[in-house]
C-alpha cells in the first residue's frame, strides 16, 4: 500500500489540477483575510474570541472565510476522488496494477489516503495562512480554547473534504466515464448546497401545514424544515462550524422569545459548544465512513476486464 | 510424474447466467510456450483472469505453479506476470518511471530496480533514442519521453518490459500482437520464442494463427468457452487432418513397382501410390530414414522428400467447419 500511496501523492503533488487547486487555496485565504480586515472591526467581539473572528467575520461584500472554505473544500474533494478509479480503467493500468503482488484494497485504500492527505495539506495551509497573516493584522494573539477550536475546525473540515472525496470516489467506481462521475459529484453538491434549502420550505409545508398560524404549528414547521435541511452535509458542515468558532451561538434550534429574554448573551465554553455540535460530527464522519465503505466493497467486488 | 505450471480442472465462469467457461481442463507444461486459440467470446481472457485470481471461478479448480489462485493470490501474483489486451501506462510518466512503479509494487529495491529496468528495456529492444526527447543537435540536458508519446509499438514493447520485470515464472500474453506492424510482430514472437531459455513458461492467447503457430509449442483451441481438443501442434495435425497417419512424399524418376514393393515392406508402412515420378507414403512414425535407404539401395535416386506438415490454420478450420 505503501508503494500506491506514494505513487498516487507523487501524482497530486505534481499535476496541474494540484497547482490550480492550490491557487484557488491562496485566493481564499486572501479574500478571508480582506473580508476580516473590513469587517472585524465593527463585528465588536467579546474578548476571548477575537481571533476566531479573523476566520468569521465577513466584509462589505467578501464573505467570510469559513463560507468560502464550506464552498471550495466539497471542490477540492470531488477534483481529487472524481478519476480515481475510472481514468486508471479507461487507461488500461488498472488490470496491469492488479496483476502485481498487492491486495486489491490497497489500491484504493492509498488513493484515498493521498488523496485526505493532499487535502489535509491544503486545508491546514488555508488556516495557517489565515492565521499568520491575520495574527500580524489584528496584533491579538489566540488563546488556548481559540487554538482547540481551530484544530477542531482543522478535523471537521477535512473529514468533510473527505466525505466529498469518498462520494467521488464512489462514483468513480460506478460510472465508466470520467465525465459522467464528475457531472455526478458535482450535481449532488449543487443539490446539497442549494437546491436543498429551496425545496425545504416545500416539504416541511406538505408534511406540517401552517394552517392557523398557531405558535405550535409554525414550531413544528420550522423543525421540520430544518430537519430536511440536514440531510445535507453541506448544512451539516456550515452549522457544525459556526458553532465551533462563533462561541456566542448558544442554540442551533428554535428558542422561543420568552426564553431568548433570559438567555446571557456571552459565548459558551468549549465543552458546550462541542456539546452542541456533537451530533454534526458524529454524522459527517459516519457520512464519510459509508461513503468510503460502499466504494470499498463495490471495488471490491468489481470485475476487473477491461471491456 | 510430470509437473505442469498451469492446470485446471473443470474450471467454470458464469456471467448474468451465461457460462463463458465450461468444465475446462488444461494442462500446460513448465517451459513451454501455449497458445490459446479461439475466436472473440471464446473465454480466453476469462481464462486468464480466473488463473491470475483476479476473477472467481463458479466451480472447479486451478493451480498455477502449484498455487491456487482463488486462496493465494498473492503468492500467483508474485511469480506472474501478465500483459492486458489493451495494455496501459500512465501517459503522464516516462517508461522508466512506470517500470519504477510495477518494480515497487513488487517490492523491489530502488537500486535493483534501476538494475532491471536497464536490463528489460534492453531486452525488448527499447533503445535510449527511442525513449529521449528529440531534442536539437546541441540541446545538452536531455529528456525522457512520457509514455503519451510512445507509438503503439513502443508500448506494446514497454508491456513486455512491465511483465519481464519481475523475473516471473510464467506470463500470460493476452493478444500480444494486436496492433503491431509486420516488423514490430516479428520482434516480439523472436522475444517470445527466447522467453522458456530463461525459465519461463509462456500461455498467449491470440487468434492470429500464423503467429501461434511460429512460437508455440503446443496449444488448446477454444469455442464457447469449451476446450476442443489440446495438445502439440504436429500431433493434433497428425490426429486432425491424417487420421493419425504420417504422410511422405518421395520424389525420384520413374520409380519401379518393386520399389514400391520393397517400401510398402518397411515396418510401419502403411500404403504407397505412386502418381507419376511421386511416392506418396503414409505410415504410423516417421520413417524417413528407412525409406531414403530403401530408395537408394534400389538403385533409384532420390531427388527430394518431404513429410506432411499441418498448417494450424487446417486444424483450426476443421474444428470449426463442425
Amino acid at each position: 500500500m505503501v508503494a500506491v500511496l506514494r505513487k498516487e501523492l507523487a501524482d497530486y503533488f505534481t499535476s496541474i489540477r494540484f497547482i490550480t487547486l492550490f491557487l484557488l487555496v491562496f485566493f481564499v485565504s486572501a479574500a478571508g483575510l480582506v473580508a476580516a480586515s473590513q469587517g472585524i472591526r465593527s463585528a465588536n467581539l467579546p474578548e476571548g474570541i477575537v481571533f476566531l473572528g479573523l476566520f468569521t467575520t465577513s466584509g462589505a461584500v467578501i464573505p467570510s472565510f469559513t463560507y468560502l472554505v464550506s464552498l471550495l473544500v466539497p471542490i477540492i474533494g470531488i477534483a481529487l476522488g472524481f478519476d480515481a478509479i475510472n481514468s486508471e480503467r479507461a487507461g488500461g493500468t488498472l488490470s496491469r496494477i492488479l496483476a502485481q503482488p498487492v491486495f486489491r484494497d490497497s489500491v484504493i485504500n492509498g488513493k484515498f489516503l493521498a488523496g485526505v492527505f493532499t487535502l489535509s495539506v491544503m486545508i491546514a495551509t488555508m488556516v495557517l495562512l489565515v492565521s499568520g497573516y491575520g495574527l500580524s493584522m489584528i496584533g491579538v494573539p489566540p488563546t488556548a480554547e481559540e487554538v482547540i477550536r481551530l484544530f477542531f475546525y482543522l478535523f471537521m473540515t477535512i473529514i468533510y473534504g473527505a466525505f466529498w472525496m469518498g462520494l467521488a470516489i464512489l462514483f468513480s467506481i460506478s460510472f465508466r466515464r470520467v465525465a459522467a462521475s464528475l457531472l455526478s459529484s458535482l450535481a449532488l453538491w449543487l443539490f446539497f448546497s442549494i437546491f436543498i434549502l429551496l425545496i425545504a420550505p416545500g416539504i416541511a409545508n406538505a408534511l406540517a401545514p401552517v394552517g392557523d398560524g398557531t405558535q405550535a404549528e409554525l414550531i413544528r414547521n420550522a423543525e421540520v424544515q430544518r430537519m430536511i435541511t440536514r440531510i445535507s452535509p453541506n448544512i451539516l458542515f456550515q452549522e457544525s462550524t459556526t458553532v465551533l468558532l462563533v462561541p456566542v451561538v448558544r442554540s442551533l434550534g428554535m428558542v422561543s422569545s420568552s426564553v431568548a429574554a433570559y438567555m446571557v448573551p456571552n459565548p459558551l465554553s468549549l465543552g458546550q459548544s462541542i456539546l452542541l455540535v456533537w451530533p454534526h460530527l458524529v454524522s459527517l464522519v459516519s457520512l464519510s465512513a459509508v461513503c468510503f465503505g460502499i466504494s470499498y466493497v463495490l471495488f471490491m467486488r468489481q470485475e476487473i476486464r477491461a471491456t | 510424474m510430470e509437473t505442469y505450471a498451469v492446470e485446471a480442472k473443470d474450471l467454470t465462469k458464469r456471467y448474468d447466467g451465461t457460462t463463458v467457461v465450461d468444465r475446462l481442463n488444461l494442462q500446460v507444461k513448465e517451459n513451454e510456450i501455449f497458445g490459446l486459440l479461439g475466436p472473440n467470446g471464446a473465454g480466453k481472457t476469462t481464462i486468464i483472469l480466473m488463473m491470475l485470481g483476479l476473477t472467481e471461478p463458479a466451480s472447479g479448480t486451478a493451480r498455477v505453479l502449484g498455487f491456487n489462485p482463488t486462496r493465494e493470490p498473492l503468492k500467483v501474483k508474485r511469480l506472474v506476470g501478465y500483459l492486458p489486451e489493451r495494455v496501459g501506462f500512465y501517459e503522464n510518466l516516462t517508461a522508466r518511471e512506470n517500470l519504477r512503479y510495477i518494480a515497487d509494487l513488487n517490492g523491489i529495491g530502488y537500486a535493483e530496480a534501476n538494475e532491471r529496468i536497464d536490463e528489460v528495456l534492453e531486452k525488448v529492444g527499447l533503445t535510449e533514442s527511442e525513449i529521449m526527447e528529440q531534442s536539437g543537435p546541441n540541446s545538452k540536458n536531455k529528456k525522457e519521453k512520457t509514455v503519451g508519446k510512445y507509438s503503439r509499438g513502443m508500448k506494446q514493447r514497454l508491456g513486455i518490459a512491465d511483465v519481464l520485470i519481475k523475473r516471473p515464472k510464467l506470463v500470460f500474453l493476452d493478444e500480444p500482437t494486436s496492433a503491431l506492424d509486420p516488423k514490430g510482430i516479428n520482434q516480439l514472437l523472436d522475444l517470445i520464442a527466447d522467453l522458456p531459455r530463461m525459465g519461463t513458461t509462456v500461455i498467449l492467447s491470440s487468434h492470429q494463427l500464423y503467429q501461434v503457430q511460429r512460437v508455440c509449442h503446443s496449444i488448446g483451441i477454444l469455442s464457447k468457452g469449451k476446450m476442443v481438443i489440446q495438445g502439440a501442434i504436429d500431433k493434433l495435425g497428425r490426429e486432425a487432418l491424417a487420421g493419425g497417419k504420417y504422410q511422405i512424399e518421395v520424389e525420384t524418376i520413374e520409380p519401379s513397382p518393386q520399389l514400391l514393393e520393397n517400401i510398402r515392406a518397411i515396418k510401419g508402412v502403411l500404403g504407397v501410390q505412386a502418381e507419376e515420378n511421386i511416392l506418396t507414403v503414409s505410415t504410423d512414425a516417421d520413417l524417413r530414414a528407412a525409406i531414403s535407404k530403401a530408395v537408394v539401395q534400389n538403385n533409384f535416386p532420390l531427388i527430394q522428400m518431404k513429410i506432411q506438415e499441418f498448417s494450424l490454420d487446417d486444424i483450426y478450420m476443421k474444428y470449426f467447419r463442425e
